[in-house]
C-alpha cells in the first residue's frame, strides 16, 4: 500500500513569486516525516504540492518532479483528481461536511468512487472510525452531524474520511495547531498507529511534535522575507535534534532564530 | 475482508485517458455546424431553435465522447461544465439583443430637439415631437420622492443602528424587510385610495409618494449596512471626550459613511426613476408641459415609453420615440450607477489606513 | 452539582438590577439635543410602520366597498364586469395568471442564475469573472418598461418558431398546443419575466456561493473529487438556504411585475391550459390595463385585487426572510 515518495528539482510558484525552489528528498513507505521551519518558509506549500493540491490556488504553478513509486505525479496523462485520491490529506483546521453526518462524511470519498453495497460502507465506516480512535465516541451517533463533535473529535473525523479511501500516502498539514493539548496527544497516537499502514508527511511548528512523532525531519528555511523557501537538510529525527549537520538548523532547533 | 474487495475497485494508475484541451472546441463547433445544416435542411427559420439544437447537440456529445474515452465520472464533470457554460451563454443573448435593440434603435429619433420638444401638437401616430415634458415630469417626481425619502430613509436607519434595541427596532427591521417587497403598482393602489377618499385628480406629487414608499425601504438598508461598517472604536473614542451621542452621530459616523448613504441614495433613485406603473396609476400622463407638480396630470419618461407603445396602434415613429426615451431612461439610470459606485470606490470607509 | 444549582439560581437577580441602572443612567443623562436627535430618528422608523399599517388599512377598506357589491364571488368568479349593475367581478384568472406566469419564470430563471453563479464563482477565468458580475449588477437595473418593450417588440416575434416546434413536438400534452395566434401567452410572458429576475437571483446565489468555506472544497479536492464533484459535495449544499430565498425574492419580483406583462400579453379573461395560446392575465396587468377606463368603483375593484397581490407578496416575501434568518443561525452555530 504505502508508497515512497521521490522529489527533485521542485519549484513552485504563486504567479510570478516563486515560494520554494528546487527541492529534492525522499520520503520513506510506512515512516513519519516531518517538516519543520519558520513561518513562510513554504512547507505548507511544498506539502500541498505532493497531492497537486497548489495549482487549486490561484496563480499556482509546479516545475520539477515528484515520484510515486516511479510515477511522475506531474508527468503527462496525469488525471490531478486520481493523484488526490492516492494521496490523502488532512488540514490545518478541521472541515467536516457542515450539511453531512458523521457517516456520510467517512463515506463521502468511498461514493465518489462508486457504489458501493449499504454493507460494505458500513464495515469500511467502522474500521476507519476505529482507525482513527474515534468509534468509541461517536458509534452510537453517526447519523448526527459531524459538526456537533468537539475540534478534536472533528479533526480525527476527517483523518477518518482520509484514510477511509485506503490512500497509498497521507499528508498532515499542522493537524494539531487548532487543537487542545489532550486532542493533540490524541492525534499523535493515532499518527504513531498509521504510520505501520501509510507512508506520513506532517508539517508542524511544534519542535517537540516532529521530535515525538516523526522518523525523519526536514528542515526549511529562506534566506530572507519575499525569497524562496528552500530544503537546508533532511536526517533521521534524532540526528536533526541531537547533532544536525547545518548549522541553521541548530540555531532554529536550539531556539536561536524563527 | 470486504475492504480489500472495495480497495481492488478503484483504478490502479495515477493516469486516465484524458482528451485533449481542444476537445471542447471541436464539439462546439461541430453541433453549431450540424444545428445550422439541420437549420438549413429543416427550414426552421427561428435562430432560437437553431441555438437550442447547437447546446443541446454540445451537451449530449461531449457526454457521450467523454463518458467513451474518459469514464462516467469525468463525463458527469464535463457535462456540469458544459451545462453551465451553455446557461451563461443563453442567458447573455437576451441581455446583449436588449442593449443592442435599444441603442439601434434609439439613436434613430434622438437628437437636440427630441429632447427639447414636447408631445404637445404631435399626434401619437406621426412622426416628431420629443420628451422634454417627460423629462421634466420625471426630474420634478423623482426629485421631489428623493427629498421625502431619502432623510426619512436614513434617520431610520440611524434609528436601527445607533439607538435601536427592543420590540420597535425589531418590528421596523421586519417592516422595511416587507416593504422592500411591496409591488409597485400595490404602492400606487395605496396613494390611489387616498386619491378616492379626497376626489382628486391626478397629479405628479401623487406620482412622488408613491415614488417615496418604494425609495424608503432600499434607503434604509443601504444607510444601515454603511453606518454598521464605522468601526465602533470611533464611536467610543469620540464619546469617551465627553462628545454627546447626537454630536457623534453628526460629526464622526455620518461624515465617515457619507460616501455610501450618497451611493445608496444614488441607486434606489436609479431604481424609482424607471418605476411605471404608480405613475400610471397616478400622474396620468400628458403630452403637454406641465412643470407645477402639484397640480394636473404630468408626463414621466417610463410612462411616455408606455403610452407610446400602447396608444400607438402599431405606428413605426411611436416605436422610434418609445426606443429613443428608452434609450435616454437607460443612459440616466446607468449614469447614475456607474457615478454611484464611483463615489462608493472614492469614498470607502477610511478605516486601513 | 452546587454549580449549577447557583448558576440557574443566583444570578438572575444579582445581574439584573445593574444592566437595568445602566440603560437609565445611560437614558437620564440625554441633553435636549439628544433627546430631540432620538425622537426625529425613532419618529422615522415609527413612520415606517404607519406607512405600512396604512397600506393595509386604506386597501381594505377600498376593497371593502368594491367587494361588498359584487354580485359575483370575488374570489372564484370569472369576470371583470365592474360596469355591469350590479357589477360581477372575480380574481380567479387574475390570481392563475400570476401563478402561472411566475412559476414559467421561476422554472426558467432559477436553474440558469444558479448556473450562471456557479460559473462565476467556479468556472470563468478569474479576470472575466469580475467584469461579468458587474454588468449582470447593471442589468438589474434596467427598468421593466425598457424590457417590457423589448419584450413586445423583439422577443414576441422571435417566439414563433419556438411556438411552432414546442406545438408540433408536445402540443399533445395540451400544455404546449399552440393556435397559432400572436405569440403574446403566458409562457412568452415567463420567458421575459425569468429574464428580468436572473439578474437578481444570480447576484444573490453568486455572494453565497461565495462564502463557502475554502476548507470545505479543499477537503473535497483531497478526497479525489472533480470539479462538479466538490460543488455537489461542498458548495451546493452549503448554499442550498441561500438560493432558496434568492429564488423567494426573485419570485416576489415576478409577482408583482406590471409593465413587462401589459406589453407582452394579449389578455382574456379567461383560464388557457396551453401555456402558447394567448390570453389570461395577472393581477398586476389587470390592473394597468384596465384603470384607464375604470370608474370610481372599477377602480376600488382593482384596488381589491392588488389587496390580494399584496398579500401573496408578502406571504413570499416574508418566507423568504424567514429562510435567510434561519440560515444565519445556523451558520452562526457553525462558526
Amino acid at each position: 500500500m504505502a508508497k515512497r515518495i521521490d522529489v527533485s528539482g521542485l519549484t513552485a510558484y504563486y504567479g510570478s513569486h516563486k515560494a520554494i525552489e528546487d527541492i529534492s528528498m525522499t520520503v520513506e513507505p510506512r515512516s513519519v516525516t516531518a517538516f519543520i521551519g519558520p513561518s513562510g518558509c513554504g512547507k505548507s506549500t511544498f506539502l500541498r504540492t505532493l497531492n497537486r493540491m497548489h495549482e487549486v490556488t490561484p496563480g499556482g504553478r509546479v516545475e520539477g518532479k515528484v515520484l510515486l513509486d516511479d510515477e511522475d505525479l506531474y508527468g503527462t496523462g496525469i488525471d490531478p483528481v486520481a493523484v488526490r485520491r492516492t494521496v490523502g490529506m488532512v488540514f490545518q483546521r478541521p472541515n467536516p461536511f457542515p450539511t453531512m453526518s458523521i457517516f456520510d462524511n467517512v463515506a463521502a470519498g468511498l461514493r465518489l468512487n462508486g457504489s458501493y453495497k449499504k454493507s460494505e460502507l458500513n464495515d469500511v465506516v467502522e474500521k476507519s472510525l476505529k482507525g482513527a480512535n474515534l468509534w468509541n465516541e461517536v458509534k452510537d451517533r453517526l447519523n448526527k452531524p459531524g459538526s456537533g463533535l468537539s475540534g478534536g473529535q472533528q479533526q480525527r473525523l476527517c483523518i477518518a474520511r482520509a484514510i477511509a479511501v485506503e490512500p497509498d500516502v497521507l499528508l498532515m498539514d499542522e493537524p494539531c495547531s487548532a487543537l487542545d493539548p489532550i486532542s493533540t496527544l490524541a492525534i499523535e497516537d493515532l499518527i504513531g498507529e498509521l504510520k505501520e499502514r501509510f507512508t506520513i508527511v506532517i508539517v508542524t511548528h511544534n519542535m517537540q511534535q516532529a521530535a515525538r512523532v516523526s522518523d525523519r525531519t526536514a528542515f526549511f528555511n529562506l534566506s530572507a522575507v519575499g525569497q524562496p523557501g528552500k530544503l537546508i537538510e533532511i536526517d533521521d529525527t534524532e540526528r536533526i535534534f541531537s547533532n544536525p549537520s547545518v548549522q541553521a538548523t541548530e540555531d532554529y532547533i536550539s531556539g536561536r532564530f524563527g | 475482508m470486504s475492504h480489500a474487495v472495495i480497495a481492488d475497485k478503484r483504478p490502479s494508475a495515477l493516469r486516465g485517458a484524458r482528451l485533449p484541451k481542444w476537445s471542447s472546441w471541436a464539439i462546439a463547433v461541430g453541433s453549431v455546424a450540424i444545428a445550422v445544416a439541420i437549420g438549413l435542411g429543416a427550414g426552421l427559420d427561428s435562430r432560437i431553435q437553431w441555438g437550442l439544437i447547437a447546446a443541446i447537440l454540445f451537451i449530449l456529445g461531449t457526454y457521450g465522447i467523454a463518458a467513451r474515452v474518459e469514464g462516467r465520472r469525468q463525463a458527469k464533470d464535463r457535462i456540469a461544465t458544459s451545462l453551465v457554460w451553455v446557461a451563461f451563454l443563453l442567458a447573455v443573448v437576451p441581455l446583449v439583443s436588449l442593449i443592442w435593440a435599444t441603442v439601434q434603435r434609439g439613436v434613430k429619433v434622438l437628437d437636440v430637439y427630441f429632447l427639447t420638444h414636447s408631445m404637445g401638437v404631435v399626434a401619437d401616430s406621426e412622426p416628431g415631437g420629443g420628451i422634454y415634458h417627460a423629462i421634466l415630469g420625471s426630474l420634478e417626481q423623482v426629485g421631489l420622492a428623493t427629498v421625502i425619502a431619502a432623510p426619512i430613509g436614513v434617520l431610520t436607519a440611524i434609528y436601527l443602528v445607533e439607538y435601536g434595541r427592543g420590540n420597535l427596532a425589531r418590528s421596523v427591521t421586519f417592516f422595511v424587510d416587507v416593504m422592500t417587497g411591496i409591488p409597485s403598482i400595490v404602492a400606487g393602489l395605496f396613494i390611489l385610495s387616498l386619491m378616492l377618499m379626497f376626489d382628486m385628480q391626478p397629479f405628479g406629487f401623487a406620482g412622488s409618494l408613491a415614488l417615496a414608499i418604494l425609495m424608503m425601504p432600499v434607503v434604509v438598508r443601504s444607510t444601515e449596512e454603511m453606518l454598521k461598517l464605522v468601526p465602533n472604536e470611533l464611536r467610543e473614542a469620540s464619546l469617551a471626550l465627553g462628545v454627546p451621542k447626537w454630536r457623534t452621530i453628526m460629526k464622526v459616523v455620518l461624515p465617515t459613511s457619507i460616501g455610501g448613504i450618497t451611493t445608496g441614495i444614488m441607486l434606489s433613485v436609479a431604481r424609482i426613476a424607471g418605476e411605471t406603473a404608480p405613475v400610471l396609476l397616478l400622474v396620468f400622463g400628458n403630452p403637454f408641459i406641465n412643470a407645477n407638480p402639484f397640480e394636473g396630470a404630468q408626463a414621466s419618461l417610463p410612462l411616455y415609453i408606455y403610452q407610446q407603445y400602447a396608444n400607438s396602434a402599431g405606428s413605426t415613429a411611436a416605436y422610434d420615440r418609445a426606443w429613443a426615451a428608452s434609450l435616454t431612461l437607460i443612459a440616466f439610470v446607468m449614469i447614475l450607477n456607474l457615478v454611484a459606485r464611483g463615489i462608493a470606490r472614492w469614498k470607502a470607509p477610511k478605516t486601513g489606513r | 452539582m452546587d454549580i449549577s444549582t447557583q448558576n440557574t439560581q443566583a444570578p438572575p437577580p444579582t445581574t439584573q438590577p445593574p444592566v437595568a441602572e445602566q440603560k437609565r443612567a445611560a437614558r437620564g443623562a440625554t441633553r435636549p439635543g439628544d433627546r430631540i436627535f432620538l425622537g426625529l430618528s425613532r419618529g422615522s422608523g415609527i413612520f415606517l410602520l404607519v406607512i405600512m399599517a396604512a397600506i393595509a388599512v386604506f386597501l381594505a377598506y377600498r376593497a371593502s366597498l368594491a367587494i361588498s357589491k359584487d354580485e359575483g364571488n370575488f374570489l372564484t368568479a370569472f369576470e371583470w364586469n365592474t360596469n355591469l349593475n350590479p357589477p360581477v367581478f372575480g380574481i380567479a384568472v387574475l390570481a392563475f395568471g400570476t401563478v402561472v406566469s411566475s412559476i414559467v419564470a421561476m422554472a426558467i430563471a432559477v436553474p440558469i442564475a444558479v448556473a450562471i453563479a456557479l460559473f462565476l464563482t467556479h468556472y470563468a477565468p478569474r479576470k472575466l469573472s469580475g467584469p461579468i458580475a458587474y454588468v449582470i449588477d447593471l442589468l438589474a437595473a434596467v427598468p421593466s418598461i425598457v424590457y417590457g418593450l423589448w419584450g413586445a417588440l423583439i422577443l414576441v416575434p422571435n417566439m414563433n418558431g419556438l411556438f411552432g416546434w414546442l406545438n408540433e413536438y408536445l402540443g399533445w400534452t395540451g400544455i404546449f398546443s399552440w393556435e397559432g395566434g400572436a405569440p403574446r401567452s403566458m409562457l412568452t410572458v415567463g420567458i421575459l419575466l425569468a429574464i428580468m429576475i436572473l439578474p437578481i437571483i444570480t447576484n444573490v446565489s453568486r455572494e453565497v456561493f461565495r462564502q463557502v468555506p475554502q476548507m470545505h472544497e479543499e477537503a473535497a479536492l483531497a478526497l479525489g473529487a472533480t470539479r462538479w464533484e466538490v460543488i455537489r459535495m461542498a458548495v451546493l449544499p452549503f448554499g442550498r438556504s441561500g438560493v432558496i430565498s434568492a429564488s423567494m425574492l426573485g419570485l416576489g419580483r415576478a409577482l408583482g411585475e406590471t409593465m413587462a406583462v401589459a406589453t407582452v400579453l394579449s389578455p382574456t379573461f379567461d383560464i388557457q391550459a396551453s401555456l402558447l395560446d394567448p390570453g389570461g392575465g395577472t393581477f398586476a396587468q389587470n390592473i394597468a390595463s384596465k384603470f384607464g377606463e375604470a370608474t370610481e368603483f372599477g377602480r376600488d375593484a382593482l384596488i381589491a385585487s392588488g389587496l390580494v397581490l399584496f398579500v401573496i407578496t408578502l406571504l413570499v416575501n416574508g418566507a423568504a426572510r424567514a429562510i435567510i434568518a434561519r440560515r444565519k443561525e445556523y451558520s452562526g452555530a457553525n462558526a
